[in-house]
This record gives C-alpha cells, sequence and structure tokens, in this order.
C-alpha cells in the first residue's frame, strides 16, 4: 500500500518537498542545540519547561481527538464516519510523531531516552506517558493499516481487529489523562494543582483535534476527488461545538475555585496570564486572545446557520485551533511555571532557534500526515468509495 | 568490583539452590570470606552515619548577607558549582533570599523586623517524601535509607520533571556547558556535564570520609547537623529548646531543614 504515497502529483511532491525542507532546518538547529545545550532555548532555572513540552501537550490532544471519530463509528455504529475514521487515525498517528519528538528534544541527555525503559519507575507519570503514547502509536498503525488494507480488498478487516479497536478507544482518552497527570500531581504548582486539569484537557482536545480534522477534510475535498460527506462535516462540527463549551466552562470552574476561595497560590498564576503579576505580564494579549477566539468560535458553531455554511464553519475551526493552542501551548505551561515556587516572577519567552525546532517538528508531523492521507485518499480512489 | 562479584555469586548461588543442586550450592556456600572481604572495602570506617540526616539552621547568629557568604562560597568551592553570567542559567545548591520567598505561606505583612530583612539561606530540604524523587523516570534522583536525597549525574536524562516536582525551587539544570565557568576547580567532586540536573547532596560525599558538610562546618556553630532519630542528638536538642519552622509543611514533604527564627 505504501507505493500509493510515493505516485503523486507535482503538487503533492511539491509539498513534500517544502515539508522536508523545513523539517531540515528544524534537524540543523537541533544538531545545533545539543552541541550548545538548553541554554540556546528561552527556558530557565524558574520555567524550565516551555515551547517544546507546551506543544507536546496540545499535540497529544490532537491525538486523543482522533477517537471522537473513531468513538461513534465503532462503538454507536454511526455509518457517515466510516468515511474518515481512517483520517482519525491516521490525524492520531502523525500528532503522536510529533508529540515523541518533542519529548526527545526537550531532553537535556537526549541520547538517554532509553534510560526510562532500561531503569522503569513505576511512580514516575512519565514512564506511564512514554507507554501509554508508545502504545497508541502502535494502536493506530495497526488499526490504521489493516483497515485501509481491506478496503483496498473489497473485504471486511480482520475479526480480531475489532476488540484492537474497542481498545484503542479508551487508549485515547488515557493518553491525554496522564499527560495531565504528569502537571496535576505536582505539589507546589497551585495553577496545575486541580483534579478538573485532565477533564479539561480532554475537552479542548476534543475541540481542537476534530476542528482539525474538519479543515484537513475540506483541503482534501478542495484537492483530490475525496468527498468527506456534508453529514460528516456538520457532525464534526458539533462534536466540535460541545467540546469547546465544555472547555470553557471547566476553566471558568477554575477561575471561580481560584477566586471564591480567595486563595494566593491559586489565584496567582491565573491573575499572571490575564491581568500581569508585579508588573510582568507578557502573556495578557495572548490570552485574552485566546478567551476572544474560544468564545467567537462557540457563538459561530452555536448557530446553526453559521455552522452549516462553510466559511463562517472554516473560520469557527481556526479561532478554535488558534484559541486552544495559545490556551494550551502557551498559558498552560507558563501559567504554572509562574510566579516559581520562591514567588519570583520571571517570564518565559521562546527563542528564535527553539521557534524553528518547533516549526521542524511541526514539518515532520505534517509530511507523516500528508503521506498517510495521500494513501489513504488514492485508495479511496482506487475502490471508488471517495 | 567485588561487591558485584558478591552480588553475582548470591545469584547463582540462590540459582543453584532452587535447582536443588546440593554440590552446587555447596561449592558457593565455602566463598563466604569473599562476603567479609566485600563488606570491608564497602564502608570508610571514618563515615559519618545516622538514621535520618537533618540540619537545623540558627538564623538568630546571622546578621547581613556577609554573615552567609563564608557557607555559600564553602559549598560552591566543594563541589565545582559554575558560575554563569546569564541569571536564568545559574546553578545553585546553597543561596540566599528574603524571608518572604523562602516562606511564601508564612509571610505576613506586619513582619518582626529582624525577620523582615534577614537574608535565609536556602537548599534542598532533602524531604521525608520528596516529590522530586516520585516524579524521575528513571531513579536518577532518590532518597537514601539515611535520608539524603542523590543524585546520579550519568543517569539523568535531564527531563526536569523533578524541577517541575519541588515545590522549593531546589533544583538546577546545566543549561550549558558548566566545565568553563568553573572558578576553583575541587578535583575531590565531579564536575558535571550539561544536560543534567544538579542540587545539594548534604554534602554525602564528606559524610563518607567523616567530614561535616561544608557549610556546617564554615558557620561556626550555626548550623548544626545531625541524626533526627536520635534523641540525644545536637539536632534534637535544638529542636527541644527552640521554636522552628520548616518551609511548606502544608504540602506534606515533610523536609529535613529546620529554622530557628
Amino acid at each position: 500500500m505504501l507505493e500509493l504515497s510515493i505516485k503523486g502529483s507535482k503538487k503533492y511532491y511539491g509539498l513534500l518537498t517544502i515539508l522536508a525542507g523545513i523539517a531540515g532546518i528544524g534537524v540543523l538547529f537541533f544538531l545545533y542545540q545539543l552541541k550548545e545545550g538548553l541554554g540556546i532555548t528561552g527556558m530557565t532555572r524558574d520555567v524550565s519547561w516551555g515551547f517544546y513540552i507546551a506543544n507536546f501537550t496540545y499535540l497529544v490532544g490532537v491525538a486523543a481527538g482522533g477517537v471522537m471519530v473513531v468513538l461513534p463509528y465503532y462503538l454507536h455504529d454511526y455509518k457517515a464516519f466510516g468515511k474518515i475514521t481512517i483520517l482519525g487515525e491516521f490525524l492520531a498517528i502523525g500528532a503522536i510523531v510529533m508529540c515523541l519528538t518533542f519529548v526527545l528534544v526537550d531532553l537535556g541527555q537526549p541520547m538517554r531516552i532509553l534510560n526510562v525503559w532500561i531503569y522503569p519507575s513505576p511512580n514516575s507519570v512519565l514512564f506511564y506517558d512514554t507507554i501509554v503514547l508508545f502504545g497508541y502509536l502502535v494502536l493506530n498503525l495497526v488499526i490504521g493499516w489493516n483497515v485501509l488494507q481491506a478496503e483496498r480488498n473489497g473485504t471486511h478487516y480482520q475479526k480480531w481487529l475489532k476488540p484492537v479497536i474497542i481498545l484503542s478507544i479508551p487508549w485515547a482518552i488515557s493518553i491525554h489523562t496522564v499527560t495531565a497527570f504528569l502537571f496535576c500531581g505536582l505539589p507546589g504548582r497551585g495553577f496545575w494543582l486541580t483534579a478538573v486539569l485532565a477533564p479539561r484537557f480532554l475537552a479542548s482536545a476534543f475541540a481542537a483535534g476534530p476542528s482539525l480534522l474538519i479543515l484537513l477534510c475540506l483541503l482534501l475535498k478542495k484537492f483530490t476527488k475525496f468527498d468527506p460527506g456534508k453529514e460528516q462535516i456538520q457532525t464534526l462540527s458539533k462534536i466540535v461545538c460541545y467540546a469547546i463549551i465544555i472547555n470553557v466552562f471547566f476553566f471558568l470552574c477554575e477561575v471561580f475555585v481560584a477566586f471564591y476561595s480567595n486563595i494566593p497560590e491559586h489565584m496567582d498564576h491565573i491573575t499572571y496570564l490575564f491581568m500581569g503579576l508585579h508588573g510582568h505580564g507578557v502573556l495578557v494579549p495572548w490570552m485574552w486572545a485566546s478567551a476572544i477566539f474560544m468564545l467567537t468560535g462557540i457563538i459561530l458553531l452555536v448557530v446553526p446557520a453559521l455552522r452549516r455554511n462553510e466559511t463562517t464553519l472554516i473560520i469557527a475551526c481556526v479561532v478554535i485551533i488558534v484559541g486552544t493552542w495559545i490556551d494550551k501551548g502557551l498559558g498552560m505551561i507558563s501559567g504554572g511555571f509562574v510566579p516559581n515556587p520562591l514567588h519570583h516572577v520571571s517570564e518565559y519567552v521562546p527563542t528564535f532557534p527553539e521557534i524553528v525546532i518547533t516549526l521542524g517538528i511541526y514539518a515532520i508531523g505534517a509530511l507523516a500526515i500528508t503521506v498517510l492521507f495521500k494513501m489513504a485518499v488514492s485508495v479511496k480512489e482506487e475502490v471508488g468509495s471517495a | 568490583m567485588k561487591s558485584s562479584r558478591r552480588g553475582f555469586l548470591k545469584i547463582t548461588g540462590a540459582t543453584a539452590v532452587g535447582l536443588g543442586s546440593m554440590q552446587v550450592a555447596g561449592s558457593f556456600a565455602s566463598s563466604g570470606t569473599d562476603d567479609s572481604v566485600a563488606t570491608k572495602t564497602s564502608k570508610n570506617s571514618a563515615a559519618l552515619t545516622a538514621k535520618h540526616w537533618a540540619m537545623v539552621i540558627d538564623t538568630r547568629k546571622f546578621h547581613s548577607a556577609e554573615d552567609l557568604e563564608p557557607m555559600i562560597e564553602a559549598c560552591d568551592k566543594a563541589h565545582n558549582i559554575p558560575k554563569h553570567d546569564d541569571k536564568n542559567h545559574e546553578i545553585k545548591w546553597l543561596w540566599k533570599d528574603e524571608f518572604k520567598h523562602v516562606f511564601p505561606t508564612i509571610d505576613d505583612t506586619y513582619l518582626n523586623d529582624r525577620i523582615k530583612h534577614l537574608p535565609f539561606l536556602v537548599l534542598c530540604n532533602h524531604c521525608e517524601e520528596p516529590a522530586c524523587c516520585r516524579a524521575c523516570p528513571t531513579q536518577a534522583t532518590f532518597k537514601r535509607d539515611d535520608g539524603i536525597v542523590l543524585m546520579d549525574f550519568h543517569r539523568c536524562i535531564g527531563c526536569r520533571f523533578c524541577m517541575a516536582a519541588c515545590p522549593y525551587g531546589s533544583r538546577s539544570f546545566n543549561f550549558k556547558d558548566p566545565r568553563p565557568a568553573i572558578k576553583h576547580m575541587n578535583p575531590e567532586f565531579p564536575t558535571r556535564m550539561m544536560g543534567v540536573v544538579e542540587k545539594c547532596n548534604f554534602c554525602a560525599e564528606r559524610l563518607a570520609v567523616g567530614k561535616m558538610p561544608a557549610c556546617v562546618e564554615a558557620s561556626k556553630g550555626a548550623i548544626l547537623f545531625g541524626d533526627l532519630k536520635d534523641s540525644e542528638s545536637n539536632v534534637r536538642k535544638a529542636l527541644k529548646e527552640n521554636y522552628t519552622i520548616r518551609r511548606k509543611l502544608q504540602l506534606g514533604a515533610s523536609p529535613a531543614v529546620y529554622y530557628i527564627v
């Protein structure tokens, strides 16, 4: 089946070349980081995780979001999604590849990464996170590949695959739950120390993942013979709508608990993000932009006429992707580290090399998704189910 | 070498017994002399030991930042701590800060004048329930039986999970190569490489050869160091006679560093 991904148009090869070029530049900057150390990033003694871990967290959400097409199709027999489940699974694969790469480039000693498995530490959440992420990658590769192969052969997928598919559903929930547990089990960080963190992560994941999937489906419709179908897009947009509303609701719950209880350790971080603290507030405009984006997304999706209109639907998906990315990618990590445990305020801003490496990793993910989607679309064109 | 051989013999010996081969088991039993040799080489007889090491800092004996300098300098020298120009990349094992930062949860608007302006020593608390050790995915940071929380610089992958986990900001990461930034090289303590985390080790390497921690030695009696589980020890005596506080007790980590205020 892989041969389908190397038989493409000039446009397809052009896209691959551009993505490979960006990835290549990212690799060069990573080599520079290997030589000089993480000092070339904006991370500091106080804000010891930055852009890499933030994007990692966001993309775990995108990966988990794929389950929003898998679950209705396989558990509720919602037939319409049969056409796009493979895209959800392949999107998850691309996202997990990016996640694992982000973890790798964030390490001070990346060549020692296997120590995580050589010295397994059942008390460390990071140990479990590597297991669930790798597991989810394997699950989606096995499922996606076999289902697509069966479709190509005009047969039903193998019987043994069904339980594997069912397993992948709670597994998707687990990857983002465990990723939230990385943060919310730490005693001295009031911003993360909340039981609603994992649910909130999942809500934003189920908004961001399907939003991205809608945009990718519309792109495929525009540039290939593949038509994802109107009903499919509309159902996805309703899922996004519920998820983004729940995400904002969870956030407002956080704000209530922090400010009504009036406990400084919980208020300080939110104050820093939205109002600034002790004269520092580099993220304030970003956080308000994020809030406005998410609210705009809600309005555009709640009103049926706007949801059905393709243009406003695209705008809704874009603002939700950007809004949740700022919320999770910029605010969630920095917000937890500022102020630091000794109540000093030192801010974090990513550096140029850090951003280039990040873009490089996104290009690697986009490359994987492009190749996988090409394969899926080619199969569908071949069997006439496009 | 000896100790690993001993471990190997134990395992093979146990396996042999498990297989019911009396002859093999018997021949290994005679190698018991190996054990005694290994035991003798594993521990310095002069080593200082305790059931649970703890520190008591008598802040009444300090009046200004200068008073703390000798201790910080002794620590820096003993442990090859680099001095980076960029504050963001600082490596800190023992340092000083104001009360409101060291004890943010009990800081008060109308605080006693002396304490308000007094610099406090800050270091790893060697917690009884260390969050850093819980978080570490490779057991590169671990708690020893005597309560000291240590780092294995060779195993650390530099994920910085421990830094996020530590509620006291006691850990530093080598954002760049530390070696060029070391002013006085102490050949008796290893330097670190780039990309690993480090922190105060309660001078485990000095205790092992019968010396008190460097800061304790330089403090002229202002810092006490002893066994928390020994009711006759100097630290227990100090705790009995003085009112002491510990940092962020509400988090349940139970620090081993006490402050007399």
